[in-house]
C-alpha cells in the first residue's frame, strides 16, 4: 500500500468545525486482508477482503460525540459529521474531555519495522499451500492424528492516519502474518484437539510452516488419556500463553476507565506492592517489527515503554488523556482508537524473564499442575477473585507425568501474584502479551 | 431516522447503491452459477447507535454505519469468500471473480444446492424501530434508570448505563434465482452497578432488550427492574463467602441459566462440526445423551426474541428444530453448505456476524422444554449443594466436549434451603455426559431477558438462552473453598 493519505481526514474536521464543533480528531484505517484455510489437504475457505472505517470524535465545548462510517463517500461523511455534532450537544459537559494540550503531539513518525515491504507478493495459490504443508506436518506427526479443524495462513495489511482539529495529520502502515494448525488426536474413543501459530509483522519471521504443524500435532497428542484429578491445593504452574492471559488481567485492572469507574482491584495501589518482588511488567510500544507497536496512540501521543509494576510495586497506570484528567494523572500514551471512540490499550505487554529454566520450575514442584489451556471468563477485575476450567498436565515429583482436563483452577488475582515464586527464563513475544513460563506457589484445582 | 428507508430491502439495495436482485443474479448467473455448487450475494447496511452514562453524565453517544457485500462461491466443502464495503456492481463483480477463483481451481462437485426457499417469518415489524427513538428519550431512561440504581442501596457507589440499538437492512440472493431480505432491529439496555461497603467493592449487572421497540423498556417499569437487580447482586456479593470446590448436585434458577444447553450441547451439535467429525457429538444422532428428562430445542421463530430471526444470513426461514428429545438426540442445527455436505435440509442456522464474514452454523433461541416438578421441592430435594441464579460467559471445547460456565450469583444450599450467597464459582463439565446428570425438571421455564451473544471462529451474533429449574447431580464447582 502506499503512503498514508490524511487529506480525507483534515477535510472532515474542517466540516466538524463549520458545523460548530470547538475541538474533533479523526482516525482512519484502510485494511486489506487474505486467508486460506485448509482441511485434511482440500482448500475449505478462501477470504479476500477490503475494509476501511474513518471514526470521528467532536467536541461542543467540554461535551462531547463519537460516530463513524465504512462509507467514505462525500455524502456520507457530511452525515456523519453532523450526527457527531448533533450528539455532541445533546450530551452532557464533561469538566475532564478535551483533546491532549498539541504540545504533546508527536512532532516526527519514527519507522518502526510495522511494514514488511521485502515480503514478496504470492499468489493465492502460493498462500494455500504454505498452510497445505503446515496441515500435512501435523497429520504426518502419528497415526493417532486422524482428523483436523485444518490449517490457515493468513496476511492483513493496513494503513491507519489520525488527525487533529489542532492541526496535526500522521500516518502510518503495518502488515501482519500468520499462521494456526488446529489437528485433532484420537485414541480409544477420546477425541483431543489443541493448535498452534506463529504470526509476525514480517512475513519472512514467521516460523516455518511444518514446525508450526508439528508442534501442534505434538500438543494435541499429549492431551490424550486425560482424566480429571482430585481436588486439592498444589503448585501451578502456567505454560507462557495461559502466563500472558494473567498478564492481560493485570493490565485490564491498570487500564484507566477500570479506575475511574473504581471497577479495579488495584484501586489505590499505585505505589505499593501487587505482586511478588520478582515480578516486573512492562508495556513497550516501541519494539522494532514488535506485534503492538505503534508509533503514536490514539490521541496523536509518542509511543513509549511503561514499567507498569517493577519488583513487584505498581509503578504505572495505563491512561489515555481522559482516564488521566479523571484520576488527576497525566496520559501514558494508551489511547486506542476503535468505531466506538477513545479506549485504553496496551502495546507490547510483557512479563520480563526470570533465570530459572521452565524444566527446573517443574522439577520444583512435587506435586501439582502444568497449566496449558484456559476456558471460560471466571475473572473479576473487581475483586480479583479467578476461576477458570483448565487443562494441562499433571507434575508428579518434578515431572509431567499425565493429561488433565475438566478441572478448574482458581484464586485471587492478586494473592496469586503474591504468591509467584518462579519465573521462567523463556519469554518469546510471539504476541501482543507475551509471558515467560510462571510458577505460583498453590491454588485450589477443583475436580473429583 | 429519515436516511433508513424503512421500507422493502429490494428498494433500500436499489435507491441507495442501484443493486437490484435482478443484477445480483445477473452477476452470479454470469460468473458463478455453471461452476459451483452454490453461491450467494449478500448486501447489509447497519446502523449502529450507543449510550453510556456514567457518573450521572453521557459518557459515550456514538452512532456507527457500516455496509458492505459479501460474495460466496462453493463448490464441494470449499469456500471462496470476498467482501467489499464499497456496494457498486464493480466491486461486486471484482468480488465475484476473487470468490471464484477457488471454485476454478476445485471443479464442480454435482449437485446444485437446494436453495433456502421458503416463506420469511415476520416477527419484529415495528412501528418504530428502536434506533429511530428520538435521542431525548433515550438519555431520559439513562439517567432515570441510574438514579433507581443509586436509590435501591446506599452503598451502591458507581452506575454505568448503557443502551445500544441497531438496525441491520440484508438482502440475499443466491445462484438458485432465490432473493430475500429482512430488516432487523436490536435493542439492549444494560445497567452495571458497583458496591461498595467497608473497603470491599463489587460489581452486580443486569440487563435485556431483543427486536424491540425503545417501550419495551418502559413497559411495567421494566427498567426500574433492571435497575434494582443490578444494585441487588452486587450488593449481595459483598457477603458473598468463597464458593466451594468439587463435586456437589447443582441446581440452576430458570432463564439465563440455560446458557448450559449453548455451551454443553448446543455448539457440539452444530452441523459444521458434525460433517468434520470433529464433535464429541459426531455420529451420535439418535443416541441417547441426555436424562429422558430433558428435550432441548433450538427456535428462531419466537416474535421479537434477541435471538430470533424472519430468514438466516443464508436466505432460509428460521425454524424450530429438536436437537433432544426425551434424552436421545435428534437433529443438528444446519446452514446450506453443511447440510448439502451432510445430505440434510437446512434448517435456518446459517448465520454471519456482518457482510464481512462467512455465514456458520449457529444457534438461534436454544431451551429446554419445561417438566413436572415443583422449583421449590427441587431445591429441597438437596442436602448440600449449589444453587446458580446468574451467569457471566461461557466456552466450550467442541472437540473434547468439556465446557465451563462461571455463575455470577449462586448460593450454597443446605438441607434443603437456600443459605449463604457464594464468590463467583465456575461450573465445568463434559458436553455428552452433563445433561445425563439431569435428575429433576421444573415447570418454570423461562427464556433470558435478551442479552446473550455467542462468539465462534471470531464471529459474534445475538442469541437467546432458555431453562425451567433444573437439578444436576455431581457436577464439578470450581470454588476455592477446600
Amino acid at each position: 500500500m502506499s503512503e498514508v493519505d490524511t487529506g480525507l481526514l483534515v477535510s472532515v474536521l474542517r466540516r466538524a468545525a463549520e458545523r460548530g464543533a470547538t475541538a474533533a480528531d479523526g482516525f482512519l484505517i484502510e485494511e486489506t486482508s487474505f486467508s486460506a484455510s485448509v482441511r485434511l489437504g482440500q482448500v475449505d475457505t478462501v477470504t479476500h477482503s477490503r475494509e476501511q472505517r474513518l471514526s470521528l470524535r467532536v467536541f461542543a465545548g467540554r461535551a462531547s460525540a463519537a460516530a463513524s462510517t465504512s462509507d467514505l463517500s462525500k455524502a456520507s461523511l457530511e452525515r456523519v459529521v453532523d450526527e457527531a455534532a448533533a450528539l455532541a450537544r445533546a450530551t452532557a459537559e464533561d469538566p475532564h474531555a478535551g483533546l491532549p494540550g498539541s504540545e504533546a503531539l508527536i512532532d516526527r513518525v519514527p519507522d518502526l519495522g510495522l511494514s514488511d515491504h521485502e515480503a514478496p507478493e504470492l499468489t493465492p495459490e502460493e498462500k494455500i499451500e504454505i498452510a497445505r504443508r503446515a496441515e500435512a506436518a501435523a497429520l504426518a506427526v502419528d497415526p493417532r492424528i486422524t482428523n483436523s479443524e485444518g490449517a490457515e495462513y493468513f496476511d492483513r495489511r493496513a494503513r491507519y492516519a489520525y488527525a487533529t482539529s489542532h492541526g496535526f495529520a500522521r500516518g502510518y502502515a503495518t502488515s501482519s502474518f500468520g499462521i494456526t494448525v488446529s489437528p485433532v488426536a484420537a485414541q480409544n474413543g477420546e477425541m483431543q484437539r489443541d493448535s498452534w501459530y506463529t504470526t509476525a509483522r514480517r512475513r519472512a519471521a514467521l516460523e516455518a510452516p511444518e514446525a508450526v504443524g508439528r508442534t501442534a500435532a505434538e500438543r494435541a497428542l499429549r492431551r490424550l488419556g486425560a482424566r480429571k484429578v482430585k481436588t486439592t491445593e498444589v503448585p501451578i504452574i502456567f505454560d507462557p500463553d495461559t502466563a500472558a492471559s494473567l498478564i492481560r488481567s493485570i493490565a485490564g485492572a491498570a487500564s484507566g476507565p477500570s479506575l475511574y469507574r473504581r471497577a479495579s482491584f488495584l484501586l489505590e495501589r499505585l505505589g505499593s506492592r501487587v505482586a511478588a518482588a520478582a515480578v516486573n511488567l512492562v508495556d513497550d510500544g516501541l519494539i522494532e517489527a514488535g506485534l503492538g507497536s505503534r508509533p503514536f496512540d490514539g490521541e496523536g501521543l509518542a509511543t513509549r515503554r511503561t514499567a507498569i509494576v517493577e519488583d513487584g510495586v505498581l509503578r504505572s497506570y495505563l491512561l489515555d488523556t481522559y482516564s488521566a484528567r479523571k484520576l488527576g494523572l497525566a496520559s501514558t500514551h494508551h489511547a486506542t482508537r476503535d468505531g466506538a471512540g477513545v479506549g485504553v490499550g496496551t502495546t507490547n505487554l510483557m512479563l520480563l524473564p526470570g533465570s530459572t529454566s521452565p524444566r527446573d520450575l517443574i522439577a520444583s514442584v512435587k506435586s501439582g499442575l502444568y497449566v496449558t489451556e484456559l476456558i471460560g471468563f471466571g475473572v473479576n477485575g473487581v475483586t480479583g477473585d479467578y476461576s477458570r476450567g483448565a487443562a494441562g498436565l499433571w507434575i508428579d515429583n518434578g515431572e509431567l507425568a499425565y493429561p488433565v482436563e475438566e478441572v478448574t483452577v482458581a484464586g485471587n488475582l492478586l494473592e496469586m501474584f503474591d504468591r509467584i515464586d518462579g519465573i521462567g527464563n523463556d519469554l518469546v513475544l510471539r504476541e501482543r502479551t507475551s509471558a515467560p513460563t510462571l510458577k505460583i506457589a498453590r491454588m485450589v484445582v477443583a475436580g473429583n | 431516522m429519515s436516511e433508513l428507508d424503512r421500507g422493502r430491502p429490494e428498494r433500500f439495495f436499489s435507491d441507495r447503491f442501484n443493486v437490484t436482485p435482478a443484477l445480483m443474479e445477473q452477476l452470479l448467473g454470469d460468473n458463478l452459477a455453471r461452476r459451483v455448487d452454490d453461491a450467494d450475494i449478500y448486501l447489509e447496511y447497519r446502523v449502529n447507535e450507543e449510550l453510556v452514562l456514567e457518573e450521572n453524565v453521557v459518557k459515550k453517544a456514538s452512532r456507527h454505519v457500516s455496509q458492505g457485500a459479501g460474495v460466496r462461491a462453493q463448490a464441494g466443502p470449499r469456500t471462496g469468500y470476498a467482501h467489499t464495503d464499497d456496494i457498486s456492481i464493480e466491486n461486486l463483480t471484482e468480488a465475484a471473480r476473487q470468490a471464484r477463483a477457488i471454485a476454478d481451481r476445485a471443479g464442480q462437485s454435482g449437485a446444485l444446492a437446494v436453495g433456502g426457499r421458503g416463506r420469511p417469518h415476520d416477527l419484529y415489524t415495528l412501528a418504530e424501530p428502536p434506533i429511530v427513538t428520538e435521542l431525548a428519550r433515550k438519555l431520559d431512561l439513562l439517567r432515570k434508570v441510574d438514579a433507581a440504581c443509586r436509590a435501591s442501596d446506599p452503598r451502591v457507589k458507581q452506575v454505568i448505563v448503557t443502551l445500544a440499538s441497531e438496525d441491520v437492512v440484508m438482502l440475499i440472493a443466491t445462484a438458485s434465482g432465490w432473493a430475500v431480505g429482512d430488516v432487523r432491529p436490536l435493542t439492549r439496555l444494560n445497567v452495571t452497578a458497583i458496591a461498595e461497603s467497608d473497603g470491599k467493592r463489587e460489581i452486580g449487572a443486569f440487563g435485556g432488550g431483543g427486536r424491540v421497540a425503545f417501550d419495551f423498556f418502559l413497559e411495567a417499569e421494566r427498567w426500574r427492574r433492571f435497575a434494582s437487580e443490578a444494585a441487588r447482586q452486587a450488593v449481595l456479593k459483598l457477603s458473598a463467602v468463597d464458593a466451594p470446590a468439587g463435586t456437589m448436585t447443582v441446581v440452576l434458577a430458570p432463564g439465563w441459566p440455560g446458557i448450559l444447553l449453548h455451551e454443553a450441547i448446543g455448539h457440539g451439535l452444530e452441523g459444521d462440526f458434525n460433517r468434520k467429525g470433529t464433535s464429541a457429538f459426531s455420529g451420535r444422532l439418535g443416541q441417547k445423551v441426555a436424562s429422558e428428562l430433558v428435550t432441548v430445542v433450538d427456535d428462531g421463530t419466537i416474535a421479537n426474541r434477541r435471538g430470533s430471526l424472519n430468514v438466516d444470513d443464508e436466505g432460509t426461514p428460521t425454524g424450530r428444530t429438536v436437537l433432544i428429545e426425551n434424552g436421545v438426540l435428534r437433529g443438528y442445527l444446519q446452514d446450506r453448505l453443511n447440510a448439502r455436505l451432510m445430505g440434510m435440509a437446512p434448517t435456518g442456522n446459517g448465520r454471519r456476524e456482518s457482510f464481512a464474514h462467512p455465514p456458520l452454523p449457529r444457534m438461534t433461541n436454544t431451551f429446554m422444554l419445561a417438566g413436572q416438578d415443583d422449583p421449590a421441592d427441587i431445591l429441597r430435594s438437596v442436602q448440600r449443594g449449589l444453587y446458580a441464579v446468574s451467569f457471566g460467559g461461557g466456552q466450550v471445547d467442541i472437540t473434547s466436549g468439556k465446557f465451563v460456565f462461571s455463575a455470577s450469583e449462586a448460593y450454597l444450599i443446605e438441607n434443603g434451603a437456600v443459605t449463604r450467597p457464594v464468590k463467583g464459582a465456575t461450573l465445568i463439565g463434559n458436553g455428552p455426559d452433563a445433561l445425563t446428570r439431569v435428575s429433576r425438571v421444573g415447570r418454570d421455564l423461562a427464556l433470558d431477558e435478551g442479552i446473550g451473544t455467542c462468539g465462534k471462529d471470531g464471529q459474534s451474533v445475538p442469541v437467546g438462552v432458555g431453562l425451567p429449574t433444573i437439578r444436576l447431580d455431581e457436577m464439578t464447582v470450581g470454588g476455592t473453598a477446600v
